[in-house]
C-alpha cells in the first residue's frame, strides 16, 4: 500500500508538472500571438495617419499654387482670364450681400407632403430634442428650416466674443467633446450616455463637426439648435474643418449638394459666413483653455480676443492687408505702363502677397529650422529676401508650367488679370486680416503637440506648428491657466494626455479611419476641474468582433489605401528600383525594396514589417520588381484602354483633382463642360508635370462624356476612374451617393474596395 | 573565411534594420527610447517567443542601472541582435502546441470546456490576467458548446498568422 500511494503521488506529481508545463507553453504561444497583433495594429495606425496628413499637405500646396497663380499669372487670352476668374469667383463672396441672402429662406415653401421636423423661432428645448430624434430616424430637415436656423445662428454668433468665457458656477458639470467629423452616431451616443444639454449640463464642442462622415449637416443642425436654446451653457469652437475651402476636399460640400439639390449653394454660402463667426476658443473658470488645434510660441490670447475673427474666412488662403494704398496705387500704374510697352515681366519686383500657407513652398527646408519669431521659415531672413527665395523656387516651377501649358505672356490688348482682382481687393482692403492676426488663428486651429521642447513648423499638416512642453508651460504661466484641452488628432483610445498632463487631446469620432480603428471619448470637468474621461465605440459591429477580427478589418482597409498609393507612384518606384539594380538583373533585395519605397513615398512607415502584406512572391530574399509593379497595376486598373501612366497620375492626385473640379464647378451644379474640362486639365497637367497632348485630352474628355451632351458629370468622371472616395459605410452601397448615379460601377465592383 | 565573415556582416546589418524598424514603431517621442512595457511586444514581433520569466530577465539586461521606465535603443540593439543570431526563443511549432492542449485534455475528448480553459490559463503556468483571459475566450470559445475545439482553434490562428 505504501508503495502504491507513493506511485500514485508520483504520477499525480508528474501529471501536475506536465499540466503546468503545457499551460505555460500555451500561454507563451498566445502572448506572442497577441504581441504580433498589437504590432500590426500600430502599423495600420501609422498607415492611416501618414496618408491622412500627406493629404492635408497636398491641399495646402494646391491652394498655394492657385494663390500664386492668381497673384502673378497673366493670361494671354480673354478666355483664359475668364476661366481663371471663374475659378476664384466662389472665393469672392462679398460680406455685405450675405445678410440679404440669408433672409431669403422665408420665400421657400415647405410642401404639405414634408414629414420631417418643422422649426419655429425662437427655438424651444423641445425643438432641439425633436431634431435629435428626427435625425436618429434618418429624416432630413427641409432647406427652409436649415437656412432659417443658420440665419438665427449667425445672429447669435455675432454677439459672442472670440474667446468664450464660461463659469462652472452656473452648471454643475461641463462636458467637452472633440472632433465629430460628420459621425452622427457618435453624437447621439454621447447625448444618450451623458445626457442631453440642459441648464445643469454644459457642453463644449471643440471643432471639426463636419467633413469625412456622412451626416455633417445633421450634426451642425443639432449643435446650432442647442446653442440657440441654451446660449449660456452650450458652446462651440471653430475647428480647421469649419472652412469652406477644406470642405471642398473633405466631403462636406459634396454632402450638402447631394442632400439639398435645389438650395445647396445657398446653404453653403450661408455656412461660409457662419463658420467664420464661430468663436475661436473657450475658457473655463479662467483656468482651462479649450481650443481645436493647439498653441504656438507666439500665441497671444489678448490679441486673439481683439481681432475681428470673421475676417478670417478660410485658413487655407489668405489675402492679407497690404502695406499702404499708395504703394498699391503705384504698383498698378507700373503694371499698366509696362503692359502698354510689351511683354509683362513674369517676375515682378514686389510680390503683392506671399503665398498663403504658414510654410513657404520650400517646406522640406523649413522642417529643420525652429520657429522663434513670427516669420515662419527662418528668423534671420528679412521679408524681401524671404519673398525672393519663395518666388524664385515657385517661379521656376511655374515657368515650366507656363511653357508646357502653352500660355504665353505676350503683348497684351486686354488689361492684366490682376487689376480686376486688385480693384476688388482695394475696396475690401480693410476687411482683410493682417499677417499676424491670420497666423495667430492658424496656429490655434492647426497645431499639434510634440514631445520635444521648442516650436517648429508643422510640415506634416502644412499649417500651424508643433509645440513642445516648454511652449505649453510658458502659455499656462503667462495666463495663469491649469491645462489645455484640444482635439484635432485621432487617438486610438479617444484621448491622450501629454506635456505632463497639461495638454489633453480629446477626439470624439470613434472608428474614424475604419470600423474598429479607435474609440471615441469625451471629458467631464467637475467642480475642481479635474478631468474625467468617458470612452466609447459607437458601432454595434465592433462589439461582436474579436480583437483579431477588428484589427484584420482595419488592417485590410489600410493596406488597400497603401497599395493604391504605391500604384500611383509606379513610375517613380520603377526608376528608384532600377537604381538598386546596377547589374540590370531585374532583382533587388527586400531591404532595398523597403528603402526605395520610402524614398519615393516619404510616409515614414515600417516597410520591412509591412512587406509580407505587400509583397507576395519573393524567392530567397530577392524581388522581381517589374512583375511586382505589374501585379499592383492589375489590381488597380479598371479599363485597359486608358494609358496606365495617366491613370497612375490621376490616382496620385485624385483628391486634388476632385477639389479642383469642385472649384471649377463654381455653381456646384455637378457638371462641367468639355471645354472647362480641357482647360482644367491643361492647367493641372502642367502643374503636375504630365506630358500629354491636346488630342489625348480631347479623346479623354470625349470618352468620359457618356451621354455625349457636352457635359461631364463630376461623379461619373471620378467613378469611371475608380476615384470615388470611400464615403459610404462599409457594405452599405445603397447609402453611397454615387451608387444612385452609376449602380454598376459603384462601390461593389471587384478589385476596387 | 572572408566570405563567411561578409555574409555574417550582411545578416547582422539586416537584423539591425529590422530591429530598428520594430523599435521605432513604439518610439513615440522619436528620441530612441521606448516604454519598458512595450519591450515584450517588440521582441515577440521580431519572431521570438520567450516566456514571461525570460522576458523579465531580458528587460533586466537592457534596463538602465537605475530603471527609468524607458529602454534606450543603444542598449537594446546589441542584446536583440544576439538573440536573433543565436536563434533564441524560437516560436512553438504547431504539433507541439497541439500536444500541450492534449495534455490538458486528459479525457482525450478533442475539446476543453470553457471553465477548464479558464482554470488552466489563470491558475497554472504563467497565469493570464483577466483581460488576457477574456480576449482568448472571445476568439476561442464556441458559444454554442461553450467549449474550445483546440485543433480547429490552432488551425485558425495559424492561418491568421500567415
Amino acid at each position: 500500500m505504501g508503495s502504491g500511494t507513493s506511485t500514485q503521488h508520483h504520477f499525480a506529481f508528474q501529471n501536475a508538472e506536465r499540466a503546468f508545463k503545457a499551460a505555460a507553453l500555451i500561454q507563451r504561444w498566445y502572448r506572442r500571438y497577441v504581441a504580433r497583433l498589437e504590432m500590426r495594429r500600430r502599423c495600420t495606425w501609422s498607415i492611416f495617419q501618414s496618408i491622412e496628413y500627406a493629404g492635408q499637405q497636398d491641399q495646402v500646396k494646391l491652394h498655394d499654387f492657385f494663390s500664386y497663380l492668381m497673384d502673378h499669372f497673366i493670361p494671354s487670352s480673354h478666355n483664359d482670364r475668364d476661366f481663371l476668374t471663374r475659378i476664384f469667383t466662389e472665393d469672392r463672396f462679398s460680406q455685405d450681400s450675405e445678410m440679404e441672402k440669408c433672409s431669403d429662406y422665408e420665400s421657400i415653401e415647405v410642401p404639405d407632403s414634408y414629414t420631417g421636423p418643422r422649426l419655429s423661432f425662437p427655438l424651444l428645448p423641445d425643438h432641439a430634442t425633436a431634431l435629435v430624434e428626427a435625425f436618429r430616424l434618418k429624416q432630413q430637415l427641409h432647406a427652409r428650416y436649415v437656412l432659417n436656423l443658420l440665419y438665427e445662428t449667425k445672429k447669435h454668433l455675432v454677439q459672442l466674443p472670440n474667446i468664450n468665457r464660461v463659469s462652472t458656477c452656473y452648471s454643475e458639470e461641463i462636458t467637452v467633446c472633440g472632433d465629430l467629423h460628420g459621425q452622427l452616431d457618435d453624437l447621439i451616443f454621447i447625448f444618450y450616455k451623458n445626457g442631453l444639454p440642459s441648464p445643469e449640463r454644459s457642453y463644449v464642442f471643440n471643432g471639426d463637426f463636419v467633413d469625412r462622415g456622412k451626416d455633417s449637416v445633421e450634426i451642425l443642425m443639432i449643435l446650432f439648435a442647442f446653442m440657440l436654446v441654451y446660449p449660456k451653457e452650450f458652446h462651440l469652437n471653430r475647428g480647421n474643418h469649419e472652412d469652406h475651402m477644406v470642405n471642398l476636399r473633405y466631403g462636406f460640400t459634396k454632402e450638402v449638394m447631394n442632400k439639398y439639390k435645389v438650395h445647396g449653394k445657398e446653404i453653403l454660402r450661408t455656412l461660409q459666413d457662419v463658420f467664420c463667426w464661430l468663436p475661436l476658443a473657450t475658457l473655463i473658470d479662467e483656468k482651462v483653455l479649450i481650443l481645436h488645434g493647439g498653441v504656438s510660441d507666439i500665441t497671444d490670447l489678448e490679441l486673439l480676443d481683439k481681432i475681428e475673427r470673421s475676417k478670417i474666412v478660410s485658413t487655407m488662403r489668405c489675402k492679407t492687408r497690404q502695406k499702404s494704398e499708395k504703394q498699391m496705387e503705384e504698383k498698378r500704374k507700373a503694371n499698366q505702363k509696362s503692359s502698354a510697352q510689351g511683354p509683362i515681366p513674369w517676375f515682378l519686383p514686389e510680390s503683392r502677397s506671399l503665398p498663403s500657407s504658414p510654410l513657404r513652398l520650400g517646406s522640406y527646408k523649413a522642417q529643420k529650422t525652429s520657429r522663434s519669431s513670427s516669420i515662419p521659415c527662418s528668423g534671420s531672413l528679412d521679408g524681401r529676401e524671404l519673398s525672393r527665395q519663395v518666388r524664385s523656387s515657385v517661379e521656376l516651377e511655374l515657368e515650366r508650367c507656363r511653357q508646357q501649358a502653352g500660355l504665353l505672356v505676350t503683348g497684351e490688348k486686354e488689361e492684366p488679370f490682376r487689376s480686376a482682382s486688385e480693384a476688388d481687393s482695394e475696396a475690401g482692403e480693410l476687411r482683410k486680416p493682417t499677417q499676424e492676426e491670420w497666423r495667430q488663428v492658424v496656429d490655434i486651429l492647426w497645431s499639434d503637440p510634440m514631445a520635444q521642447e521648442g516650436c517648429k513648423a508643422n510640415t506634416i499638416r502644412g499649417g500651424g506648428c508643433y509645440f513642445g512642453p516648454d511652449v505649453t508651460q510658458q502659455l499656462l504661466q503667462k495666463y495663469n491657466l491649469q491645462f489645455v484641452i484640444r482635439s484635432h488628432e485621432c487617438k486610438p483610445e479617444g484621448y491622450e494626455f501629454c506635456h505632463n498632463r497639461k495638454v489633453l487631446t480629446i477626439f470624439s469620432a470613434s472608428n474614424y479611419y475604419e470600423v474598429g480603428s479607435n474609440r471615441g471619448a469625451y471629458v467631464k470637468l467637475g467642480p475642481a476641474l479635474t478631468p474625467h474621461i468617458v470612452q466609447y465605440q459607437a458601432n454595434k459591429v465592433t462589439h461582436t468582433l474579436t480583437m483579431r477580427q477588428r484589427i484584420s478589418r482595419v488592417e485590410e482597409s489600410a493596406l488597400r489605401a497603401l497599395r493604391e498609393k504605391l500604384f500611383a507612384h509606379s513610375s517613380d518606384l520603377l526608376s528608384e528600383f532600377k537604381k538598386h539594380d546596377a547589374d540590370k538583373v531585374g532583382l533587388i533585395t527586400l531591404s532595398d525594396w523597403a528603402a526605395a519605397v520610402e524614398s519615393v513615398l516619404h510616409l515614414g512607415l515600417p516597410w520591412q514589417m509591412l512587406r509580407p502584406q505587400l509583397v507576395n512572391s519573393s524567392a530567397d530574399n530577392m524581388l522581381e520588381y517589374k512583375s511586382w509593379l505589374k501585379n499592383l497595376a492589375k489590381e488597380q486598373l479598371s479599363r485597359e484602354n486608358i494609358q496606365s501612366s495617366l491613370l497612375e497620375t490621376l490616382y496620385r492626385n485624385r483628391s486634388n483633382l476632385e477639389t479642383i473640379f469642385r472649384i471649377i464647378d463654381s455653381d456646384h451644379s455637378g457638371f462641367i463642360s468639355l471645354d472647362e474640362f480641357r482647360q482644367t486639365w491643361k492647367l493641372f497637367s502642367s502643374h503636375m508635370n504630365i506630358d500629354i497632348t491636346d488630342d489625348c485630352i480631347c479623346d479623354l474628355a470625349r470618352s468620359i462624356d457618356f451621354n455625349k451632351d457636352g457635359h461631364i458629370d463630376i461623379n461619373e468622371f471620378l467613378e469611371a476612374f475608380r476615384l470615388v472616395e470611400k464615403s459610404c459605410p462599409e457594405g452599405d452601397a445603397s447609402e453611397c451617393p454615387q451608387a444612385t448615379n452609376a449602380k454598376d460601377s459603384g462601390c461593389s465592383s471587384p478589385g476596387a474596395h | 573565411m572572408a566570405d563567411e565573415k561578409d555574409r555574417e556582416e550582411i545578416i547582422v546589418a539586416e537584423f539591425h534594420k529590422k530591429i530598428k524598424e520594430a523599435f521605432e514603431v513604439f518610439d513615440h517621442e522619436s528620441n530612441n527610447t521606448v516604454d519598458v512595457r512595450e519591450i515584450g511586444t517588440i521582441i515577440r514581433s521580431l519572431g521570438c517567443c520567450p516566456t514571461e520569466g525570460e522576458l523579465h530577465d531580458l528587460i533586466a539586461e537592457v534596463e538602465e542601472e537605475e530603471p527609468t521606465g524607458y529602454i534606450r535603443f543603444e542598449k537594446f540593439l546589441p542584446v536583440m541582435t544576439e538573440i536573433l543570431l543565436e536563434r533564441k526563443y524560437r516560436p512553438i511549432p504547431e504539433d507541439v502546441l497541439l500536444r500541450a492542449f492534449e495534455v490538458l485534455d486528459s479525457a482525450k475528448r478533442g475539446f476543453l470546456t470553457k471553465d477548464e480553459l479558464i482554470k488552466y490559463m489563470t491558475e497554472e503556468g504563467e497565469p493570464f490576467s483577466q483581460e488576457e483571459m477574456e480576449e482568448m475566450l472571445s476568439a476561442a470559445i464556441d458559444p454554442e458548446s461553450n467549449s474550445i475545439n483546440y485543433k480547429d482553434y490552432i488551425t485558425m490562428m495559424v492561418i491568421d498568422e500567415n
